[in-house]
């Protein structure tokens, strides 16, 4: 792309016109110093479902996000510039591609960021790669778009599907839960369920555990009776949960109804999904990625000052838009540029950053993978809950400390991901 | 081995129909003496989910899930009196809008008292768990849903057969100008099937709020079934409804059954046979109103 055309994406017409009117006007008020800086806002374009079954979880990451902006603009923004944050709702990956379109070439939007279906942040990631701007998909978790899929305009911070299972699967394992049991999948069926499930097949498969049966589960089911019997009939050891957003919730709430003797585990759990499910519904252990109760410094920051703001804690979609926006801040206050190919030369340095856990995290040159720890987690007996929001405790991280980040994460190999220059 | 596992299927649909009846009902007793299509009724629906998660915790669950349907029933004769009035005699596409337009108010509303979060609640521990019945598996909870609607449909018949309340809604039904010349006035009637309606759609809320997820958009989740149920079933028709409800609840689990993926589509497809075998649906009168 000419340097013209890329001009012409960053102040269209409209913005100059705009900034063209308030010029006009704020001259006749003799304020032309508001107006320079006015004009001199970066643009940056956040999606997140805020509706259907993941706008839950999704509500959170607009709250997180916006934290974060009102943070580094208040601390003098980025690079001596404010951070104009437009962030929407994505509705469904038709709508999501549409919306990030518009926002890169008539917005003027410099990066993008959010997402927590796969299958919007599919759609997102193609536009980015066609408009050649970075998009951090923040939420999202399926193993293809960090493989099959991939494209060097994306980058992936949520951690993949494999570490949901490998987090899970090894706190199991210890459990003797694995090996030689009879395992019995609910999978949501769409890229992000079906891509769980080949997950978890793989581990499966490797600790000698028998999947006896799984059930593929329109987004849209709320009331899951009828693939509770099927459960029951089929008898299995463990039954596992690979599904999403409110779904998660339903199920954990009916299964906690039939009072089923086979312990319910899961490979995909937010923290909203299960502060939703309620104390005295869930059990079992399932896989996070962040959790309030982390004690380090920028956690405890992060969580202070979001709970002083919006009166509750912090849920993991709030954290990782919040992190992801800060540590963009800093990457163009570093690169001294916002420019999409600059920015993708500093993350494939793999520049390390403090994301509120105890060891950093970088994004993997070959996959734009943010690398970082995971946990395993069960959840508090309601009698020793402080409040709502204190039903889970967090198990070690994964991997453990003398271990290299990576060893949880696919390799190249498993998960080839090929980017075209 | 497999019969049997179908049977559970269907007994279980039969199940899940009953509470489907509980949203649909009210919404066709509406339209079917007012003419209006209430695009609000989901969201008595989410109040009466939400007022049972509020008061569960002060009052315990037995006494919310029968308060929170009063109060919603009172907060109907409000919305009968002051929006629904108004629209009887005018454009239908006019009470589309006005009870779409209620729905997101109130969507927004929950949205703003209770948050954009989910609430949660849990179900008594005495009706925890499964019991098993000959050779089939019931959720203890699901059975007493089923009693409370069992004890509900009797009423409402008793009521619209038995009482003379019922048989003017009945004539009102079918022959509003005769009802008039009577000398009877059908407001206060409507204002009785509004509440009655809204009420159900609350008690539904009530019932299913330890065991779905209770969050601003679940009445929206709600209305597209209610609207197919009522739609295979017929407008004016009590049996209808019913026969439409649990025929609903069947099919989808047999659909799950044999082949899970397609077990939303089924009723849908269930809708598509049935309308174009009958457009009126299943026990549909003919309405000389909306012919």
């Amino acid at each position: 792309m000419h340097p013209e055309e890329t001009d012409m994406i960053r102040y269209p017409r409209r913005t100059v016109l705009r900034a063209g009117a308030a010029f006009a006007g704020a001259t006749a008020l003799g304020f032309p110093a508001i107006v320079r800086a006015q004009a001199e806002k970066i643009r940056i374009g956040h999606l997140t479902p805020l509706t259907g079954f993941l706008g839950v979880i999704g509500s959170y990451a607009q709250l997180g996000v916006k934290l974060a902006a009102e943070e580094i603009n208040a601390s003098g923004g980025i690079m001596g510039r404010q951070i104009d944050l437009l962030s929407e709702d994505s509705i469904n990956p038709a709508t999501a591609a549409t919306k990030a379109q518009r926002m890169l070439e008539q917005d003027g939007a410099v990066v993008l960021l959010g997402e927590i279906s796969s299958a919007s942040s599919l759609t997102i990631m193609q536009v980015a790669e066609r408009n050649k701007k970075v998009f951090f998909s923040t939420g999202a978790r399926s193993d293809a778009l960090r493989g099959k899929s991939c494209n060097k305009y994306s980058f992936h911070c949520d951690i993949p599907n494999t570490v949901m299972v490998n987090a899970v699967g090894t706190a199991l394992s210890q459990k003797g839960m694995v090996k030689g049991r009879k395992f019995f999948t609910l999978t949501a069926d769409y890229i992000f369920g079906h891509d769980l499930l080949k997950a978890a097949k793989v581990f499966f498969g490797a600790h000698d555990a028998n999947l006896i049966g799984d059930e593929l589960i329109a987004t849209d089911v709320t009331d899951f009776s009828p693939y509770l019997l099927k459960v029951r009939q089929a008898k299995p050891d463990v039954v596992c949960c690979n599904l999403a957003g409110n779904q998660v919730t339903n199920l954990v709430k009916q299964y906690a109804e039939f009072g089923f003797p086979y312990p319910l585990v899961g490979f995909n759990l937010n923290t909203g999904d299960a502060w939703a499910a309620g104390a005295g519904n869930l059990s079992g252990t399932w896989p996070t990625v962040w959790y309030h109760t982390l004690d380090n410094p920028m956690s405890r920051a992060f969580v202070a000052a979001f709970s002083k703001k919006y009166g509750k804690p912090p849920e993991n979609h709030a954290w990782i838009d919040y992190v992801t926006l800060k540590l963009l801040a800093e990457a163009i206050n570093t690169a001294k540029s916002t420019d999409s190919g600059e920015l993708i030369a500093y993350f494939e340095k793999q520049a390390q950053f403090d994301i509120g856990k105890a060891r950093k995290a970088y994004f993997r040159a070959w996959d734009h993978q943010l690398v970082q720890e995971a946990y395993p987690f069960t959840v508090k007996p309601k009698e020793q809950m402080k409040d709502q929001w204190d039903m889970l405790v967090l198990g070690d991280a994964v991997p453990a400390a003398n271990d290299p980040l990576e060893t949880i994460y696919p390799t190249k190999e498993q998960n080839p991901c090929e980017m075209k220059a | 081995m497999q019969f049997e596992f179908l049977l559970e299927q269907v007994v279980n649909g039969l199940v899940l129909g009953g509470y489907y009846l509980l949203i649909a009902l009210g919404l066709s007793l509406i339209f079917s003496v007012g003419g209006i299509v209430n695009l609000a009724h989901g969201a008595f629906y989410a109040l009466g989910a939400y007022l049972c998660v509020e008061l569960t915790s002060r009052l315990g669950f037995g006494a919310s899930v029968v308060i929170s349907p009063l109060a919603v029933a009172l907060l109907g004769i409000l919305f009968e009196r002051f929006i629904l009035r108004r629209f009887y005699a005018a454009d239908p596409i006019l009470s589309l809008l006005v009870t779409f337009g209620v729905a997101m108010v109130a969507e927004q509303a929950i949205r703003m008292i209770w948050g954009a979060a989910p609430v949660s609640t849990e179900i008594p521990q005495s009706f925890r768990g499964s019991v098993i019945v000959g050779d089939f598996l019931f959720s203890r909870y699901r059975l007493l849903i089923l009693g409370v609607v069992a004890a509900i449909l009797l009423g409402v018949w008793l009521l619209l057969h038995k009482t003379s309340f019922g048989r003017v809604v009945r004539a009102g039904i079918q022959r509003p100008d005769m009802v008039a010349a009577l000398g009877i006035r059908l407001q206060p009637y409507m204002t009785a099937i509004v509440m009655l309606g809204v009420g159900l759609a609350a008690l539904g809320g009530a019932f299913f709020a330890p065991i779905t997820t209770v969050h601003p958009a679940m009445g929206a989740e709600i209305m597209t079934i209610a609207f197919v149920v009522v739609v295979i079933g017929g407008l004016g028709s009590f049996w209808g409804v019913i026969i439409a409800a649990l025929l609903v609840g069947v099919v989808r689990g047999i659909a799950i059954h044999f082949e899970p993926a397609a077990g939303e589509a089924s009723i849908y497809i269930l809708m598509f046979v049935v309308l174009l075998v009958r457009p009126r649906g299943l026990l549909g009168e003919r309405i000389e109103k909306f012919e």
